[in-house]
């Protein structure tokens, strides 16, 4: 990719067009393209998000929202995350100004952060299984459990992700396509928080009142 | 336990006609095999293809897995044709169930893996070469796409052999498609192939958006670019905003059917109407995906081969990202009948015709192109113009169905089944056909054959008018579709008719498989050294037949719209002063087989769910996993082409076009 400057025979007829200077730097476009991939994503959250909201209400002679939700844990749980968010921010610095050690502390919290929040999903969803309130007891819990669920499995595959990102920084260094690959990381654990509030709004929130 | 679900019971061996079928597509595929790897090809596939992550030999791919699955989805046709010929107060050669499974197979087949894989194909290999640019934005995510592409292929045509396809139509309603109504793996099988090939189209959009957007040569302004770019960014805009929620849907309905989660069943307050509606939310932009890269085709076409730019250009570039927003305020429309009342029809009815403004915004833009020109009626203009006719029908058809009170006498009849073939057959697939004909130079250095060319066309066109104008008035006689037999003494004159238009097109198809033959064995007189053998207007014009790995060997500068003529009428005016030109060394992506090791553990994966094999559903994870961080343990993803070579290339390109050019004007 070589930065390509403005030839003088066009400057003085394409005042009014900014002239288009050609590809973009790589870590533009791998940003870029997967800025592109989170909004895909979101599309899909939305398309669960709506099944949510349509089958809120069916609860099939079965518990509602206001029955099982416990809003402590869904706000640990929303701390844990948002926090996380914290400290990866930090370790994204930490690779900034290219200190190692940093990278791993900031990394480790932010992965601690992400399985305290998994588990307190697990303990959740175990909890309510046990009640006889699983995925099939109807349609509401369905749509509980899959947009919840979904997120999670988000969220697991981030954690999987991280420890990869540790591994290769270990073996490999801060080379740039590796750096390349953290800011990916780093926009999706971010993005990973702003659909998680939506979702404690929406279903946490916005259960209990009902 | 170890084989889940999977027994000898799954293979049909009662059955003669899959059991032949398979057995035909078994041997073929065994004899290609025993070819490559007898004659020795299979290191030059593995190396130069199958490895490959040059978007031109993935362009190449995807046209090709969607031309060999068109030859599968037209047997189903004719199949279907042939049985409705046959079950006149009689039960035809199909059984029921299985005449079930010919019709979804056909369908889905047709959309998902001809039609989407035949524009992705295009798009890939024209786009960055139409921009000016060496290659597109993520070239082993391409490849990736690419080979889960041809996984879900893999998984409809293996349900052929082993136990059975969807029942359902090309999209499974529920409750037919949960599991109380649909037990088997028919179902399963569609799902999953749809998934896997899923990600790959989101990946592949999410590579093109990106491409258009950022990596442009220098000067390629957006209103420089030509409008096969734009067509194809409204197409994958409408990939990556509308894919993920087919996504969504059908993991709801696998959920379902395989944890018993209450989505669209019957019980426990699921909602049958949600899948009806998230379904078409994606189905109707999908409709867009398909026919916008075919509009991009005809625009570049017309003003090739009328020799002038396109007319009203920005005028296109409106129509287009207007038909990119209203393809997702229409999606109602598909089902009238089921419930939503008369004002919500109404809006929904409106905003469907509003959609026929910009449509035909186009039409006349293509007609004033060639109005003025110098029209050479050429294969790709034939089907162009070709589309023009049939399309416009298509369209009024459309309009007509959009109004709720016809669609109420028209929906899920024959009319419904005549219409969208109309605009498919004639929007989609003769777009399809036109590039391949007009970029199939492009890709490999000589032309198809002209004559043959033609002579299948009009098989087509005609075949398509016997074929489908019939299905018109049987939908007005009361004939629905998906009929296993029937017994109206009026059907049957049409119906025997359509199937005269389906072996009407069997003929334009064999005409297509013989031409691409000829022009394979007579590529030595029909070489075109140029480059540029219609005179064109675009920048994949500008380099050699087929362009060398890098595309470019010095990235143009585009200085206004139809960048290449504007070069050529410079270079006239100068008369074709040899410029000293600065080549220099250029770093290009390093083949890797991650897509194909990644496809195959995701083909051993959806076979191992389908038939609920759970060791080997989380081998094939593992797996795909440890093939992504392989990849991402590599050193050197790049290499670098030295300046001298690129220098060698391009000169021997330039010296080939000059003496073509050369005999070409003494010629003349």
């Amino acid at each position: 990719m070589t930065a390509v400057s403005m030839p003088s025979d066009h400057a003085h007829h394409m005042a009014s067009v900014p002239y288009h200077a050609g590809p973009a730097p790589k870590r533009i476009i791998v940003g870029f393209g997967f800025w592109i991939f989170l909004l895909s994503d979101i599309v899909m959250f939305s398309a669960f998000f709506a099944a949510y909201a349509v089958l809120v209400d069916q609860t099939a002679g079965g518990p509602a929202g206001a029955d099982l939700f416990d809003l402590r844990s869904a706000a640990i749980e929303t701390a844990c995350l948002l926090l996380s968010s914290f400290t990866c921010g930090l370790a994204s610095i930490a690779v900034g100004v290219r200190r190692k050690s940093w990278f791993y502390v900031a990394m480790a919290a932010t992965g601690l952060l992400g399985l305290a929040f998994l588990g307190l999903e697990l303990k959740e969803f175990v909890a309510l299984v046990q009640h006889g309130a699983g995925p099939s007891r109807s349609a509401f819990l369905s749509a509980f459990f899959t947009l919840v669920g979904c997120h999670g499995l988000h969220v697991s595959a981030g954690v999987l992700w991280l420890l990869t990102m540790m591994a290769q920084v270990n073996a490999k260094g801060f080379r740039a396509d590796i750096e390349r690959r953290i800011l990916c990381f780093a926009l999706f654990w971010h993005a990973l928080d702003i659909i998680w509030v939506a979702l404690f709004s929406v279903v946490y929130l916005m259960g209990v009142t009902q | 336990m170890l084989l889940g679900k999977l027994s000898w019971d799954a293979i049909p061996f009662d059955q003669p006609i899959p059991m032949i079928a398979s057995g035909v597509v078994a041997l073929a595929i065994l004899a290609v095999l025993a070819w490559v790897f007898l004659k020795g090809h299979f290191p030059y596939l593995w190396r130069e293809w199958i490895t490959s992550v040059d978007h031109k030999r993935i362009g190449v791919m995807y046209t090709l897995l969607a031309m060999v699955m068109l030859l599968r989805g037209f047997s189903d046709a004719i199949m279907m044709r042939s049985q409705q010929a046959l079950a006149f107060q009689a039960q035809g050669y199909l059984p029921p169930e299985h005449y079930n499974q010919v019709f979804s197979a056909h369908g889905t087949i047709m959309i998902f893996f001809v039609a989407m894989p035949f524009m992705i194909g295009l798009m890939n290999f024209v786009v960055p070469l139409q921009l000016g640019v060496r290659d597109v934005a993520f070239p082993t995510l391409n490849s990736v796409g690419f080979w889960l592409t041809a996984t879900g292929a893999l998984l409809v045509n293996i349900s052929l052999i082993i136990g059975e396809f969807a029942r359902t139509g090309w999209l499974p309603y529920p409750p037919l498609s949960e599991l109380a109504y649909s037990p088997g793996v028919g179902v399963d099988y569609y799902l999953w192939s749809l998934q896997i090939s899923g990600v790959g189209t989101l990946v592949s959009g999410i590579n093109l958006v990106t491409t258009i957007l950022k990596m442009r040569a220098p000067g390629m302004n957006y209103l420089r670019m030509p409008m096969f770019c734009w067509t194809s960014l409204a197409t994958n805009l409408l990939i990556v905003a509308a894919f993920p929620i087919l996504t969504a849907t059908l993991a709801m309905l696998l959920l379902d059917r395989y944890l018993g989660f209450h989505f669209f069943t019957n019980e426990a307050g699921g909602n049958v109407m949600m899948f009806v509606n998230l379904i078409w939310a994606w189905g109707h932009p999908e409709v867009y995906i398909l026919v916008l890269p075919a509009f991009g085709i005809f625009s570049e076409v017309f003003s090739t081969f009328s020799g002038k730019p396109l007319f009203g250009y920005r005028s296109m570039v409106m129509a287009t990202m207007a038909i990119c927003i209203l393809s997702f305020m229409v999606w109602l429309h598909h089902f009238f009948t089921m419930g939503a009342g008369a004002d919500v029809n109404a809006v929904f009815g409106i905003a469907t015709m509003i959609i026929a403004v910009p449509t035909g915004v186009k039409v006349f833009n293509w007609l004033f192109t060639m109005y003025g020109g110098r029209v050479r009626f050429s294969a790709p203009v034939l089907w162009s113009i070709g589309f023009m006719v049939t399309f416009v029908l298509g369209g009024m058809t459309g309009v007509l169905l959009a109004v709720p009170p016809a669609d109420f006498v028209l929906h899920n009849s024959l009319f419904l089944v005549a219409h969208f073939h109309n605009v498919i057959i004639g929007g989609v697939l003769f777009g399809a056909f036109a590039g391949y004909t007009y970029w199939f130079t492009k890709a490999f250095g000589f032309r198809l054959h002209e004559g043959l060319g033609r002579a299948a066309f009009w098989f087509w066109i005609i075949g398509f008018y016997v074929a489908f104008m019939p299905l018109y008035v049987l939908g007005l006689l009361g004939m629905t579709r998906r009929m296993q037999h029937y017994d109206v003494p009026e059907w049957r004159p049409w119906v025997i008719v359509a199937a005269l238009g389906a072996v009407l097109i069997m003929i334009g198809i064999l005409l297509q498989i013989v031409q691409l033959v000829i022009s394979i064995r007579h590529r030595a007189e029909l070489v075109d050294a140029t480059g540029d053998p219609w005179d064109a207007r675009s920048l994949e014009w500008s380099t050699a037949s087929p362009p060398p790995d890098f595309n470019f060997a010095v990235m143009p500068k585009v200085s206004g719209p139809d960048a290449y003529w504007a070069m050529k009428q410079k270079a006239a005016a100068s008369a074709n002063a040899d410029v000293a030109t600065p080549y220099e060394a250029i770093e290009m992506p390093r083949n890797s087989p991650t897509g194909f090791i990644c496809a195959f553990f995701a083909t051993i994966m959806g076979f191992a769910l389908i038939w609920h094999i759970w060791w080997l559903v989380a081998a094939g994870l593992v797996g795909a996993y440890a093939t992504f961080v392989v990849f991402a343990w590599r050193d050197e993803d790049e290499q670098l082409i030295p300046a001298e070579i690129v220098e060698r290339i391009d000169r021997d390109h330039l010296a080939k076009r000059r003496a073509a050019l050369a005999s070409a004007r003494s010629a003349a």
